[in-house]
């Protein structure tokens, strides 16, 4: 059913007549443009098309736009602030931590929200928190290596 | 040059640069001095067997390599693309080093079949290896193109000018210079130099040999980085397509009416493609899960478990790759025989992003943006998919999401090209993960023989090798054996089986390191077990059989790092070592694993690889690799096999097929060594073709069982357990 619905997305407010039973991976993608999270496996086994949803990592693939209404959207493209890399993509990029790039946006927002949880994570809970995120390029250890990194540049402070 | 649509001008609300070193190139079009160089023959060899018909003849006329703009940058060109080894960084090193110039004023163009040279496809570790050269010569001829123009404008003898840093200069008077910039400004020059420069030996390399972070991690980081789905045209349409339920199926009865019930909605059925478009990709989804199809299923039997009875009977005649000395004097000269078979499975490629194109089919010319490994067959499948030319296709490569050999045949993009054709839009077409499974032509399945016998003081004294069904690439053995044969039968490549019709029940084709898994998993198992029955440390047992002083280097580069100990396996230590050369590349990886006896489940809990590939360009991206590689390449040793019934796949997503994850990740260490004297070679494929046999052989020192199929799945490790 289309209705408008209301949200905050990277920090701004949003207005958007849409179906509402659609899924916010389609909704971002086409019509906000969004193209930071990936479609890959469409059920919600991967992790490509993860966003954050009031500070939770969701599967934007499984999520209809109804469920967003007057949430906190945060997606890939709005990870940086005024220009300034947002400590977790500083370190992707410090430790090469991608290949293929297709599974990084979720990587990050995944790591993202592990950190809002939990700001000094054992590297059992990093493995426990990322392993529903698939990659097929094998940088696993890398991205480990980077998650890492940014837990302890950001000293228990997760800024966006 | 004309200036087709490119991603910078596609509309995009998020308003994401995807393209600049394009946009840069665009401005230094006008000027520059053009440097052509020919395109060798050998570029072609690796193409897939089942495109040689319809390849192209190589150009005559001559592609830029590089261009050197007015404002002094540099665009390098190359019909490769970047889906994560790194080339978008290792070429821009061999480029740098050769023009004399800083490696950040170069900018890369990759697989823009208007702009860049002829290409056969990014594939076999070829980057580096045989396109490296072809760049390295057009940027060596650049720069005593660039002498030629200096010693006129400067007056300086040529023998006094020396380049660096991207300017000429006098050697006896520094201040007397002139920039590439200014010695380019205004100019064109097209020329050929009779003399060709020599490349630079090894010890005169500054740029080629350090290691460079990614060139592309800033944009991958950010969601900048464009992929064939992130792209968008005005008034584009989305397209799903029809999946039959079984390869062969054929189509009986179609119910298109509740789909196009779908506001804007639009069934198309051309042939056997029948696509659903929409102004949304999740709505022509949704209309295509309306469609009612029924179909004839095909008489097929085949499964996951009897199809190596089948291939065994299904093979064909045998290519003799390799022989020396007599198999019966070899066999004579034995006191052990051994009479082993390996088999290994199909697996996917199952890349993260799917098969997708984008076409914009516009009169008599097209436009392409598609995830795929060879732009330049996406060219010939889009001109031919269209009904245009081949010249009037512009082809252009945004980054891929992984490629793994799977992204060279671009069906999706003959696809898109007949929708758009049809429908006058620009259209994406975009495979669902069942789609991609399905659709996808996997490693194909292999039954590997091998007779081999040791005589009482260890040595092997014959080898009698037959490969069915995997390829011969990896499959002629290294070792210093007096009586050897190696026969293939069956290729990797060629639809349904190279070289025996219908072989499999689907498509086969390159899997990272075609050939090179199967035969790797089985020569260095059968080492193994001779090891074993030897007596003797399975490491001592390879550097005593061996000959060849660059693999015993690596084997022993590896039992450093690993610092491996002699040991007759089974040690109890659950420590294995497996070696390879893979297309002048030269590796050994030793692992350490833990069995659960109970379960069969197996932890890879530590690996090194020791590799060299001549002089790593960039260390940095070689070593990325490697623990790529290694994590990859856990898959098809531990779970990865296509499970299908009749022509059927069962495996449609990730909860059936299971891919590495994070907690399954060994400590990986990687070294590499220099061989400055050889040829370089690549390192986006070698790592991944010891996973098989060192997981095998560390499964067989930890426990004594000794497992001879991959995937080596907890049930398969119990069985032999028993």
């Amino acid at each position: 059913m289309k209705e408008t619905i209301q949200f905050r997305l990277n920090g701004k407010p949003t207005k958007l007549a849409v179906d509402s039973d659609r899924m916010l991976l389609w909704v971002l993608r086409t019509d906000l443009g969004l193209t930071g999270a990936k479609y890959s496996c469409g059920e919600g086994f991967c992790g490509a098309c993860t966003v954050i949803v009031n500070r939770e990592a969701v599967r934007s693939c499984q999520t209809p736009v109804k469920t967003i209404k007057g949430k906190d959207i945060i997606t890939i493209e709005g990870l940086a602030k005024d220009g300034v890399l947002h400590p977790l993509q500083q370190a992707f990029v410090k430790h090469d931590a991608m290949q293929c790039g297709f599974c990084t946006s979720g990587m990050i927002l995944t790591a993202y929200a592990l950190l809002l949880k939990n700001p000094r994570p054992t590297l059992k809970q990093i493995i426990d928190g990322m392993d529903d995120n698939l990659c097929r390029c094998g940088s696993h250890t890398r991205v480990l290596q980077a998650i890492q990194t940014a837990a302890e540049g950001m000293k228990g402070a997760v800024k966006r | 040059m004309k200036k087709d649509v490119h991603p910078d001008i596609v509309v995009d609300k998020a308003g994401a640069a995807s393209s600049l070193s394009r946009r840069e190139f665009l401005k230094v079009v006008g000027g520059g001095i053009f440097i052509f160089v020919t395109y060798g023959e050998e570029l072609a060899f690796e193409e897939p067997a089942r495109s040689q018909a319809a390849r192209p003849s190589l150009p005559t006329d001559f592609n830029a390599f590089l261009r050197i703009g007015e404002d002094g940058r540099v665009t390098c060109f190359t019909g490769k693309i970047e889906q994560g080894q790194g080339v978008i960084t290792a070429l821009p090193q061999m480029l740098a080093e050769e023009l004399e110039v800083p490696l950040s004023s170069v900018d890369i163009v990759l697989g823009d079949t208007d702009l860049c040279p002829w290409d056969a496809g990014t594939f076999g570790s070829q980057t580096i290896r045989s396109f490296g050269p072809a760049l390295r010569g057009a940027a060596a001829e650049a720069r005593e193109v660039l002498k030629e123009l200096a010693a006129e404008k400067l007056n300086v003898p040529i023998d006094r000018l020396q380049a660096k840093d991207g300017a000429i200069f006098d050697k006896t008077r520094p201040q007397t210079r002139a920039t590439y910039a200014e010695l380019a400004q205004g100019k064109k020059i097209e020329r050929h130099l009779t003399q060709k420069p020599a490349l630079k030996t090894p010890a005169e390399l500054k740029v080629m040999g350090q290691p460079q972070p990614r060139r592309d991690a800033l944009k991958k980081v950010t969601g900048e980085a464009h992929y064939a789905g992130d792209l968008r045209l005005p008034g584009m349409l989305y397209a799903r397509i029809l999946r039959p339920p079984a390869h062969g199926a054929k189509l009986k009865d179609l119910d298109t009416s509740a789909a196009e019930k779908i506001s804007g909605a639009r069934v198309i059925r051309d042939g056997d493609l029948i696509a659903v478009l929409h102004e949304f990709p999740d709505e022509a989804e949704r209309a295509m899960t309306l469609i009612k199809a029924q179909y004839d299923l095909p008489d097929a039997t085949l499964d996951d478990k009897n199809i190596f009875d089948h291939l065994i009977k299904a093979a064909p005649e045998g290519r003799t790759v390799a022989q020396g000395g007599n198999l019966e004097e070899g066999a004579k000269l034995a006191a052990v025989s051994f009479d082993e078979t390996y088999l290994n499975s199909y697996v996917a490629h199952a890349t993260i992003e799917t098969h997708t194109a984008l076409v914009s089919v516009e009169g008599d010319k097209a436009t392409a943006w598609a995830s795929s490994q060879a732009p330049f067959g996406v060219r010939d499948e889009v001109a031919q998919a269209a009904g245009v030319s081949a010249q009037n296709v512009h082809v252009i490569s945004p980054f891929i999401g992984g490629g793994f050999g799977g992204k060279t045949r671009n069906t999706q993009a003959g696809q898109a090209a007949r929708l758009s054709k049809t429908t006058g839009k620009p259209v994406q077409v975009a495979w669902s993960r069942a789609d991609e499974f399905f659709n996808d032509t996997f490693r194909p399945a292999a039954v590997l023989k091998i007779k081999s016998g040791i005589s009482n003081s260890g040595q092997i004294v014959f080898w009698d090798y037959e490969v069915l069904f995997a390829g011969e690439r990896s499959s002629q053995q290294f070792y210093n054996i007096p009586h050897h044969r190696t026969v293939v039968r069956g290729e990797w490549g060629g639809g349904r089986g190279g070289g025996a019709p219908s072989a499999h029940p689907f498509s086969v084709g390159a899997w990272r390191a075609p050939a090179s898994n199967s035969n790797t998993f089985a020569r260095e198992s059968q080492i193994d077990i001779m090891a074993a029955k030897a007596g003797m440390d399975p490491v001592e047992f390879r550097l005593m059989n061996l000959n060849n002083a660059r693999m015993q280097r690596i084997i022993k580069a590896a039992a450093e790092k690993f610092g491996w100990t002699p040991a007759k396996a089974p040690s109890g230590r659950g420590w294995g070592v497996a070696s390879a050369d893979y297309q002048g590349t030269y590796l050994t990886t030793m692992a350490e694993v833990a069995v659960d006896k109970a379960t069969g489940a197996v932890q890879v809990k530590r690996v090194v690889c020791a590799q060299d590939m001549g002089i790593a360009v960039n260390p940095a991206g070689a070593t990325l690799q490697i623990e790529g590689c290694i994590t990859m390449g856990l898959g098809y040793a531990l779970t990865e096999e296509v499970h299908f019934k009749g022509r059927e796949v069962k495996d449609l997503n990730f909860d059936t097929y299971q891919l590495p994850r994070f907690s399954w990740l060994p400590k990986i260490e990687a070294v590499l060594l220099d061989s400055p004297e050889v040829a370089i070679s690549g390192g986006g494929e070698p790592p991944i073709i010891t996973m098989g046999a060192v997981v095998a052989n560390a499964i067989f020192d930890a426990t004594g069982a000794r497992l001879y199929q991959l995937p080596m799945t907890p049930e398969r490790v119990k069985a032999a357990l028993k």
